[in-house]
């Protein structure tokens, strides 16, 4: 049985080496914070971070992550997460909230490697994250104030 | 809008829950205080309370714990839109909790207490951004009775008169210094009589309320994955199913072989239901590896087989005929077109639209072994619901519970008249002989495929001004489907006109002093459905962007030329001159840049937009937005801010680059985001939003956002370009 580490905690998962690292979270492991939105890589609801890397979820697969760390939305932690969380709620970002757990991975990914983005950097960092309630402009607002409060 | 539907809604009209008995049997297990949920006095722990006599509209909205926390019983359905802290603002103003001890979740059941007053009461559900509205006075009655019943029982208890007794951030407090927290009172307040007579405060005492400080009090779990969707719910034994379904809209099973995909590892079962082919596993990817190994033959007879080109091209050939029926007839129109100097013509052409909500749709359906059936799902219409499960599943509606959940989105998509993705769930339980309880989760190709789309319809308009350059006439006829025809809402249809198809057209701010607006309705196998803002998503671009071409055409400047003609409301001028004055309307801009506004009411909620737009090498860019609205008396500034962002994101990304089509074998093109593409980060614009401030009654703004965002870019293109973009989205308009 493959061995996935997540959040710092191994775990044996029945399941085959295709199973898609995403439904091997949700269903196996049971962290249920990263989210399903088209299981085709092109929406970010799924992203976690493979080494500190963001990755989706949904196309990596569970037989290609032998001594690779996962890290999920429950296991982000540190002042660049918890600065973006409080920043995401002090500017009220979320509205529905189903794909902020991949634009907070996403954001925590661009801030650790970024501190100080550009808009441009934003862009190319998040744009494949997509939010139908479109926060987008809240979450531009909210990447850069999380860098100034990161700064201070 | 959805008013007076309601003599349709027989079934979901007679439902009677059995959510009520649900929530006082655990409320009195957990020793709480509901504000009398079932009526007349309080209901404690224990159930010392007298028999329920009629319900009166304040007894079931919250209940306080013996923990002090206070649950507010929302009767609004919040997909993302802020509802849930909409209703939580509107009680905590009166009740005086402070907001750490405030959660809120979905009710259902009497619809004296829970039916949409916007619609006429007799039904529950969420819809034409009606929420507050419905909500307004109800739920700061509610909060004012726990308050006067908390504050009565401290005054008991201490032996002082309750009106020395103030409440703030959820303490009781008497100049004496005595204080106590609401949980110690619950269950004394409990047993006392609920107030026939609650005042309410005066507007100029509001703190929460208006209150541009407030933020919402459910965003911290949705950073942390920790907010609960329908997709995470998970039950001892729950099995997941995922759907094929029929590759056209009609169509049905005719066979199926499912052998190949029963013999993989964790599929339990292979099913047909009347909806599709069900593929149920331990686990989504169990049913999902297995899917393709299954093979289906469809009977097609009933099978709607044109193509979207082909179903646009006759509604272009219809468009020219006389209108099936009539919305507005102001003067004689036709007259004076015929008499006209000059006059203006346009077709318009708008697409299918997916809702597209990023949680593909999904529904958790459990059998109990006393019969009755349980379901989690994005009840939208919940009595609605209610009778169709029961129907399905052959038991009383009062069988059936509902467990409201937050959904990931829905624009509309949560809110269908069959049920749709929650009777699938009862029907797939139902084929697997209720054996476990079932999640049915839709990928994003059985969401984008699964029809239920914003329909198309084309639009002809044609202006026409006399000698003295006067706009003398307008004649506007909208072909397209009803979205209500055929369903327990077709009581909007008035004298052949769905008011869905034709409203923002035929309620034309604008003076003309002849003017026709016309309906033909068509009947097309594509199943529709109400997209955020619904009749707006099109009539208002018709409009807005046609007067833009007929102020063109008169040499007349854009913003004049409406103000001038909207003298009788001012509402509209308002919100018009905010936007174009904080937008710098009439200054010089950047070079390449153009400005192009709009202006719009949708459920009664005013909206204008002045964009800022580039376009090179036929591509268009939106660098800047302003945005005015008056909703009249404003609960969450900072909410409506939220939601006009959003409405204008959302409209922005359908002009610019959505289309669902339908190819010529009548099999939708699209599956997924590659293919289907709203708008993304590097799209939206630089945004600001102004509130007109107001004492008006408040109306919605879930959906009001939407409409004036694509006229107002068509009308900065056009100053770009000298084109008016009449064929949505725009990637294909400034082609053609």
């Amino acid at each position: 049985m493959p061995k996935l580490n997540i959040n710092g905690v191994d775990h044996q998962v029945d399941a085959p080496d295709d199973m898609p690292l995403l439904w091997a979270i949700r269903d196996l492991v049971g962290l249920t914070g990263t989210k399903f939105g088209c299981g085709q890589a092109l929406c970010g609801a799924c992203t976690v971070h493979l080494d500190g890397q963001p990755a989706r979820s949904c196309q990596t697969f569970v037989g290609d992550l032998k001594g690779v760390k996962v890290t999920t939305i429950e296991g982000a932690q540190g002042k660049v997460a918890e600065t973006i969380r409080q920043v995401w709620t002090d500017m009220d970002v979320p509205q529905c909230g189903y794909c902020q757990s991949g634009q907070v991975m996403a954001a925590v990914a661009l801030l650790a490697e970024t501190p100080k983005p550009t808009d441009d950097d934003i862009d190319a960092a998040l744009d494949g994250n997509l939010c139908r309630c479109a926060t987008y402009h809240r979450i531009r607002a909210g990447i850069h104030e999380a860098a100034r409060r990161l700064e201070a | 809008m959805l008013p007076k539907i309601i003599d349709h809604l027989a079934p979901a009209a007679s439902v009677k829950t059995s959510r009520r008995a649900f929530l006082v049997a655990s409320a009195a297990a957990a020793g709480a205080f509901v504000i009398g949920f079932g009526a007349g006095p309080a209901r404690a722990a224990g159930g010392a309370a007298a028999a329920p006599a009629q319900p009166v509209p304040f007894d079931a909205y919250l209940k306080i714990g013996a923990d002090g926390k206070v649950t507010i019983l929302s009767s609004q359905f919040d997909m993302g839109q802020g509802s849930y802290h909409g209703l939580a603002t509107l009680v905590n103003e009166e009740l005086g909790a402070s907001w750490d001890q405030i959660a809120v979740e979905g009710a259902t059941g009497d619809l004296k207490l829970y039916g949409n007053i916007v619609w006429g009461g007799a039904v529950q559900g969420t819809g034409g951004s009606s929420s507050i509205t419905t909500s307004f006075d109800r739920y700061r009655k509610a909060g004012a009775a726990a308050r006067m019943m908390l504050a009565a029982a401290a005054a008991k208890d201490w032996g002082v008169p309750a009106a020395e007794i103030s409440v703030t951030d959820g303490r009781l407090m008497h100049p004496s210094g005595k204080s106590a927290g609401f949980g110690g009172m619950a269950a004394k307040a409990a047993l006392l009589p609920v107030p026939k007579d609650v005042p309410l405060k005066d507007p100029k005492d509001w703190t929460q309320i208006g209150n541009a400080k407030l933020r919402r009090y459910d965003s911290k779990a949705k950073t942390d994955g920790t907010h609960p969707f329908t997709i995470d719910v998970k039950l001892p034994g729950m099995l997941t199913a995922v759907m094929i379904h029929p590759p056209r809209f009609g169509g049905t099973v005719k066979s199926f072989d499912g052998s190949k995909a029963k013999a993989m590892k964790g599929v339990v079962d292979v099913v047909a239901t009347p909806r599709g082919v069900a593929v149920v596993g331990e686990h989504m990817w169990a049913a999902l590896a297995a899917r393709d190994a299954v093979r289906v033959t469809w009977d097609e007879t009933k099978a709607e087989t044109r193509g979207s080109a082909a179903i646009l091209a006759e509604y272009e050939k219809r468009a020219a005929d006389k209108p099936q029926a009539t919305a507005r007839n102001d003067g004689d129109a036709a007259k004076a077109m015929a008499g006209a100097a000059k006059t203006v013509e346009a077709i318009f052409r708008f697409p299918y639209l997916a809702h597209a909500a990023m949680e593909p749709l999904n529904a958790v359906a459990r059998m109990n072994g006393d019969g009755t059936l349980e379901l989690w799902a994005g009840h939208q219409l919940p009595g609605l619901y209610q009778a169709i499960a029961a129907g399905i599943a052959g038991i009383k509606p009062e069988q059936v519970a509902l467990h409201i959940m937050k959904t990931g989105g829905g624009f509309g998509r949560r809110g269908t008249p069959d049920g749709d993705i929650v009777a699938e769930a009862v029907m797939v339980a139902k084929a697997i002989g209720y054996k476990a309880p079932v999640k049915v989760q839709w990928t994003r190709e059985n969401d984008m495929r699964g029809g239920r789309y914003r329909p198309a319809y084309v639009h002809r308009l044609k202006a026409g001004f006399d000698a003295a350059g006067k706009l003398v006439a307008w004649d506007h006829h909208i072909v397209g489907q009803s979205i209500v025809a055929g369903t327990p809402f077709q009581g909007l249809i008035q004298n052949g006109i769905d008011q869905t198809s034709v409203e923002g057209a035929s309620n034309l701010p604008y003076a003309v002093p002849n003017l026709h607006v016309g309906l033909t309705s068509t009947e097309v196998g594509v199943p529709p459905l109400w997209w955020r803002a619904v009749g707006s998503t099109h009539t208002a671009y018709a409009t807005e962007v046609f007067l833009d071409q007929v102020a063109a055409s008169a040499g007349a400047d854009p913003l004049a030329f409406r103000l001038a003609l909207l003298e009788h409301h001012p509402r509209h001028a308002a919100v018009l001159k905010l936007a174009a004055e904080k937008a710098g309307w009439g200054k010089p801009l950047a070079k390449g840049r153009f400005l192009g506004l709009a202006v719009h009411e949708s459920f009664h909620t005013f909206v204008a937009h002045v964009a800022e737009v580039s376009v090179s090498g036929g591509e268009v860019k939106v660098h800047r937005v302003v945005a005015a609205v008056d909703c009249g008396t404003v609960v969450n500034p900072n909410v409506v801010k939220a939601q006009i962002e959003g409405g204008t994101g959302f409209g922005l990304g359908a002009i610019l680059a959505e289309e669902l089509t339908l190819g010529a074998d009548g099999m939708v093109e699209q599956g997924n985001y590659d293919s289907y593409t709203p708008l993304r980060l590097s799209a939206m614009p630089d945004m600001e939003v102004h509130i007109v401030a107001s004492d008006a009654p408040p109306t919605g703004v879930g959906e009001p956002g939407v409409p004036s965002i694509g006229p107002a870019v068509a009308s900065a293109v056009a100053r770009a370009t000298g084109k008016w973009i009449t064929t949505l989205p725009l990637t294909r308009g400034m082609q053609s």
